[in-house]
């Protein structure tokens, strides 16, 4: 199943060229390895997984009915987002969320509306590994960054507008 | 691609928090060069951290990830001395992975 999941990715992208070619002929290995190797090979990362279609949406809606199936918003205090007031520069806007007053996260997913493609990162949360995460994401404009939680089959969210004073998607 | 990844994996009581940064230029595909040419995307779609066999956190990126990417987590399950293994693939199919000591 990975495996042929990954062809198909791969089959997808043979625009590259000849170098391009051998590096897909790695990837085909390393996304082949889980299948191969023994048991206690740690996993690594497929292509295979990522969810393509949700972060092809333009709109809010679209990508949340594409990564879960529902766009019904609760707006909660218990999704905590961490967000500066004003970003100097889009390039680089950190973001944390901490969702620990929540049990049972299954996946917290940040959205960005006024981007190009509204969904900007998705984390499935693990059994055993906190609902909490920072990383850094890039704004175009200034526009509301949208926290969104799913736990125990609803999804809860924190809006926070980051103001933008130079944006971080060029053109 | 070799040694893209910077790891900090320090455990405290039964968790472990992680750090990590990626070298990656997560090329949007909105932004031009300086010969006005569109830069086409290029970009880290899946990053997994394993600790043993069990994936303990997997995120999914898209082009609005910010440039050598920075991420922060926590997970409980793996005790100092464990190795943690962090791969990536990007939308290209580069991929890079190391292994890490959780200290």
């Amino acid at each position: 199943m990975i495996a042929e999941a990954s062809q198909a990715r791969i089959g997808r992208r043979t625009l590259m060229g000849g170098t391009g070619l051998a590096v897909a002929a790695g990837a085909c290995m390393v996304l082949r390895v889980p299948q191969a190797a023994a048991a206690d090979a740690a996993p690594m990362a497929s292509a295979a997984s990522w969810p393509i279609k949700a972060f092809a949406q333009k709109t809010q809606a679209d990508a949340l009915q594409a990564l879960f199936g529902s766009v019904t918003l609760e707006t909660s205090p218990k999704v905590a987002l961490d967000v500066p007031e004003i970003a100097e520069n889009g390039a680089v806007v950190p973001v944390s969320v901490d969702a620990s007053a929540l049990s049972g996260v299954q996946m917290i997913a940040l959205l960005v509306p006024d981007n190009p493609f509204t969904l900007t990162a998705a984390y499935p949360i693990a059994a055993g590994t906190a609902p909490n995460i920072s990383c850094r994401l890039k704004m175009a404009k200034t526009s509301n960054v949208i926290a969104v939680v799913q736990a125990g089959g609803k999804l809860y969210a924190t809006t926070k507008q980051v103001k933008v004073t130079l944006g971080g998607c060029g053109g | 691609m070799a040694h893209t990844i910077r790891v900090r994996a320090i455990a405290n009581g039964d968790t472990v928090q992680v750090q990590s940064l990626i070298q990656h230029p997560m090329d949007s595909g909105f932004v031009k060069d300086s010969a006005g040419k569109l830069i086409p995307p290029h970009y880290i779609e899946v990053v997994t951290f394993a600790a043993g066999n069990k994936t303990v956190f997997t995120a999914f990126w898209g082009p609005a990830v910010s440039k050598d990417p920075y991420l922060k987590f926590s997970f409980k399950g793996a005790k100092k001395g464990d190795t943690l293994t962090i791969s990536w693939v990007d939308n290209k199919g580069m991929h890079d992975s190391t292994t890490a000591p959780i200290m």
